[in-house]
């Protein structure tokens, strides 16, 4: 029964707690049961919050049996990315620099998941601070793709996509800044959106590069992405780029998903060469059901998309080389002394070497150079000027057509170690998720099935205007009926059953 | 274009303040080059009429009234310091004797 619990979508999960068929802390106790049970293969989680995700589904369960109004999601379990910081959770962004550190208030869409009573399992792992495609970058050692354990979860928000495709948790919270929500979500058969940028407040995530970054949902299925987005969505007075719009109710667009019509452009920079066959015959075939749906399938060009990873591979270490410097060993986390005492200068910089892994250090140093004096303009400036022009692809690009797609990432899953040792073949393949974030559109990934080749789970990505999240939930769950109708199953019904890793786990002591 | 050298790593980790290791400097300068080799294409497009983009959607500068809020206690804000003496942080001497 309690095993069944886990393999329920968030809004099922939601249905059965308003009807008291199940408590929240069943629910909770399920979720922590196979987090348990599957952690030693997957490691998804940096942090499980046992006690605390039993005591707040307790509080639930006493509340709703006092009759108090709840949220619909009250007693929901969700996983929460390390990149934001939580009150009473530990909270390290992946780095040993803050290893241990307990933040002394919430992140906003921390206090809003509260408010709404879903009950925190804990924190997901992650590159660290968010820079890296695949989570090897972690401090802590890297998540397994629950596909096939020897392979990337993608990254930076490995943690939260194999957490739910994994059944460890119904949806999770990410954070994406070249890709970090939607390429995790291509390579675990699970849904990821990065909304526009403002749509969700960034206070209290720690910053990658801010003008970049944002917050949004990771789950199973499209309806309970924007189920949490709904919840996590809106202005924030603490964070001065949050948009003041009033947004539509995103479930609503859900339910009402409906292709008939809308205009489809295809970008065409974001096929072919490099691009796997498995992942483009997936492509291929989505693009033909959603046709035959009524949808009205265009090509649109988007010239600039070509300089667009060169652009964000000067523009977020600049940022990075900025945002990290409150790393100075004085208010939070590490503080190394150097042999024989030093300044404060000393100690910072020794702080840092020990405390910054190797891809960290790196970007910084790439940042540091971008904006020195003599290069700035060559290297940050031109780079923002591609931003421009980037921006200019998508309006001409939107002018004809209501939503953009393409692959969300150019292969399946690689297998872990396989280009830790090439840090440009990483960078790379963030081709066809990066534009999104240098325009401040959102993006939407969701599953198109497995790639012939080698049996993984390949991505589709679609892209809308900036404020234009909801036409991506229609569009994405038209798509996502259209294939499990075709499939006559969900996607990850398909995903190996980890309890035979999981016993070798145990046998070795794993766990 | 890949002109980077281990002096100029050198710099960028003082000013980065990382006590870089010398084979992190070796590494970290032939990894720069190859990656600013493919980065610099940025400037083969950024041509003068193109302005630059900070911020992905325009906003004006954003105010708010000064009033007081609900801010963090002090044993708040120290209880994650490294070192602190109940309502300060402690830190090591600021100068160095040369200086």
């Amino acid at each position: 029964m309690t095993s069944d619990l886990t393999r329920l979508t968030a809004d099922a999960l939601a249905s059965k707690l308003a009807s008291k068929e199940v408590s929240s802390v069943e629910a909770t106790q399920a979720h922590l049961d196979r987090i348990a049970a599957v952690e030693g293969a997957v490691h998804a989680f940096l942090h499980v919050a046992s006690d605390s995700a039993l005591a707040e589904a307790a509080d639930i369960d006493r509340r709703r049996a006092a009759g108090e109004q709840l949220h619909p999601l009250a007693g929901v379990p969700i996983a929460i990315k390390d990149v934001i910081v939580t009150k009473g959770m530990p909270t390290t962004s992946g780095s040993k620099i803050l290893e241990g550190w307990v933040p002394p208030y919430d992140a906003t869409v921390m206090t809003k998941l509260r408010a709404a009573g879903l009950v925190s399992l804990g924190k997901t792992n992650m590159d660290e601070f968010a820079m890296g495609s695949s989570t090897e970058h972690s401090a802590y050692g890297p998540t397994h793709n629950p596909w096939d354990l020897e392979r990337i979860p993608g990254g930076s928000g490995g943690g939260s996509a194999a957490a739910v495709a994994a059944f460890e948790a119904p949806f999770a919270l990410g954070s994406d800044t070249g890709g970090s929500i939607r390429q995790p979500a291509h390579v675990t058969g699970t849904v990821g959106l990065k909304p526009t940028y403002g749509g969700v407040s960034r206070y209290g995530a720690i910053a990658l590069a801010s003008s970049l970054d944002q917050i949004g949902p990771v789950s199973r299925t499209v309806l309970d992405s924007a189920l949490l987005h709904d919840v996590i969505g809106g202005h924030d007075p603490r964070d001065s780029t949050s948009l003041t719009d009033v947004w539509p109710s995103f479930a609503e667009a859900v339910r009402n998903a409906d292709v008939a019509g809308l205009r489809i452009g295809v970008i065409k920079e974001l096929q072919g060469d490099g691009f796997q066959p498995g992942v483009m015959e997936r492509f291929r075939e989505a693009l033909a059901l959603l046709e035959a749906a009524g949808a009205i399938i265009t090509e649109v060009e988007l010239p600039s998309v070509e300089h667009a990873i060169a652009a964000y591979y000067l523009i977020m270490p600049a940022e990075a080389s900025s945002n990290l410097a409150k790393f100075d060993s004085v208010r939070f986390g590490l503080r190394v002394n150097p042999k024989g005492g030093g300044t404060v200068e000393d100690v910072m910089s020794a702080t840092r070497e020990q405390g910054f892994g190797a891809e960290t250090k790196r970007r910084i140093i790439l940042g540091t150079y971008a904006l020195s004096a003599g290069y700035y303009d060559a290297y940050y400036g031109s780079a923002q000027k591609v931003r421009t022009l980037v921006q200019r692809d998508f309006a001409a690009a939107f002018a004809n057509a209501d939503v953009l797609v393409s692959p969300t990432a150019p292969t399946t899953a690689f297998k872990l170690g396989e280009k830790t040792g090439n840090p440009l073949s990483m960078y790379l393949n963030d081709i066809a998720t990066i534009p999104a974030n240098l325009a401040g559109i959102p993006g939407i990934s969701v599953p198109a099935g497995l790639a012939a080749e080698d049996g993984l789970p390949v991505g589709i990505q679609f892209l809308a205007p900036a404020r234009e999240d909801a036409r991506l939930y229609g569009v994405a769950a038209a798509l996502e009926a259209l294939l499990e109708q075709k499939w006559g199953h969900t996607l990850l019904s398909q995903a190996p059953d980890l309890s035979s890793s999981e016993m070798n786990a145990t046998d070795e002591g794993a766990v | 274009m890949s002109e980077i050298t281990q002096e100029q790593v050198t710099h960028l980790a003082n000013l980065a303040r990382i006590a870089l290791t010398p084979e992190e400097i070796v590494s970290l300068t032939s990894e720069l080059g190859s990656i600013m080799d493919h980065v610099a294409t940025v400037a083969e497009v950024a041509t003068p009429d193109v302005p630059a983009t900070s911020h992905p959607i325009p906003l004006q500068n954003v105010f708010r009234d000064d009033v007081v809020g609900q801010t963090l206690t002090a044993e708040e804000a120290l209880a994650g310091a490294p070192d602190h003496d109940g309502s300060r942080f402690r830190v090591t001497a600021i100068l160095g004797e040369e200086q």
